[in-house]
């Protein structure tokens, strides 16, 4: 995508905020990522792609879900801390409706036959999903050395040793920290 | 439901909040340890079932704390729990975005992300494991976790039908 100065725009009002983010989370099915993507890029145009870029790996880089620290950051810089909090709400606040009225129909239906062996096959497939992302993040990263030494060291702390995920950070990140801080120009 | 119960499901997922490396699913082996393993709010085969229908509703993955925390306290439970995981987090990311707009090549940032990405690597293939040993209990699960994962690594097939056949599968077959 070329990157074309974008033109000076006035910020983003909160009611502009909100219902923008809350169309991303109504529609983000499978990850929100790709439809926020589109949806500040190429629909409303309030990022160009390079600028979306740099603020999705800034919040990559800090802990947090993305999606969300991308849409406290975004709306942060648009409208302050109010700002923050009507994209926040505009994502998340449909997605909880729903996952609560699902936990609701769970506690009444669930333990009906059909439903559960259909919940059953479901959490199967949602391991597989898992499955598959975490080797799509990892296959890439996975060519230099330290960073298999590394990934397979949390690997064992956290799913041999059962180790609280604290002292997996603590043990791992500053070995981590130091071969990149080496590592990286 | 106690103030008690809401107090533990907050300081939990807070504490979680700034250990998110890399997302949310690097968290999923802790909070089974703490939820299914220490305190027993629910049991394994439960987990992968939230875990799962967290993925089938819209928005992102952290979902999977507001199905805990309403599992465990109601809509109080979820509200807390899901507040509990973003603010820490979100709010740490608002105020670093504004402090670092000018600083658009940061080194200290290629280094964070350098460093932070064999432990999400680790911590996510972890997550997929604990959730793959609570789920499949028998081979018609295991091909349905195997198959799906194959999809998904090398083929980016969307989510929704993947689930959507699981869940038939199940159905038809389990």
């Amino acid at each position: 995508m070329t990157a074309e100065p974008p033109p000076a725009r006035p910020n983003l009002t909160h009611g502009q905020l909100f219902s923008g983010f809350f169309q991303a989370g109504i529609m983000g099915f499978g990850g929100v990522l790709p439809i926020i993507r589109r949806l500040l890029v190429d629909d409303r145009r309030w990022l160009t792609q390079v600028e979306f870029n740099e603020l999705f790996s800034l919040c990559q880089s800090l802990p947090g879900a993305n999606v969300v620290n991308l849409s406290f950051a975004f709306g942060a810089r648009e409208a302050g801390a109010t700002g923050a909090a009507c994209a926040v709400l505009g994502l998340l606040s449909a997605p909880v409706a729903i996952v609560l009225c699902l936990v609701w129909l769970y506690g009444k239906y669930g333990a009906l036959p059909p439903v559960r062996h259909a919940l059953l096959g479901l959490a199967a497939t949602a391991a597989g999903l898992a499955l598959g992302s975490g080797l799509r993040i990892a296959t890439p990263i996975l060519k230099l050395p330290r960073n298999i030494a590394l990934a397979a060291a949390v690997y064992g702390l956290a799913f041999g040793l059962h180790l609280s995920l604290p002292l997996i950070v603590l043990l791992t990140l500053p070995v981590s920290l130091l071969l990149a801080w080496r590592a990286v120009p | 439901m106690s103030l008690n119960l809401l107090g533990q499901i907050a300081v939990l997922f807070g504490k979680l909040s700034l250990l998110a490396v890399g997302g949310a699913n690097s968290t999923v082996p802790e909070i089974a340890r703490i939820t299914v393993g220490e305190k027993h709010w629910l049991s394994a085969s439960q987990f992968s079932q939230f875990y799962a229908i967290a993925n089938a509703a819209p928005g992102p993955n952290v979902l999977i704390v507001a199905v805990i925390g309403a599992h465990v306290a109601g809509v109080s439970g979820g509200l807390v729990a899901i507040a509990a995981m973003v603010l820490p987090a979100g709010i740490t990311a608002a105020i670093i975005a504004l402090m670092f707009d000018k600083h658009r090549e940061a080194r200290w940032r290629r280094v964070a992300q350098a460093s932070l990405l064999p432990i999400t690597a680790g911590l996510v293939l972890a997550a997929a494991c604990v959730l793959a040993r609570q789920s499949d209990t028998g081979w018609l699960t295991l091909v349905l976790t195997l198959v799906t994962a194959l999809l998904t690594w090398r083929t980016g097939a969307h989510p929704l039908w993947l689930l959507g056949a699981g869940a038939l599968a199940g159905l038809l077959f389990l």
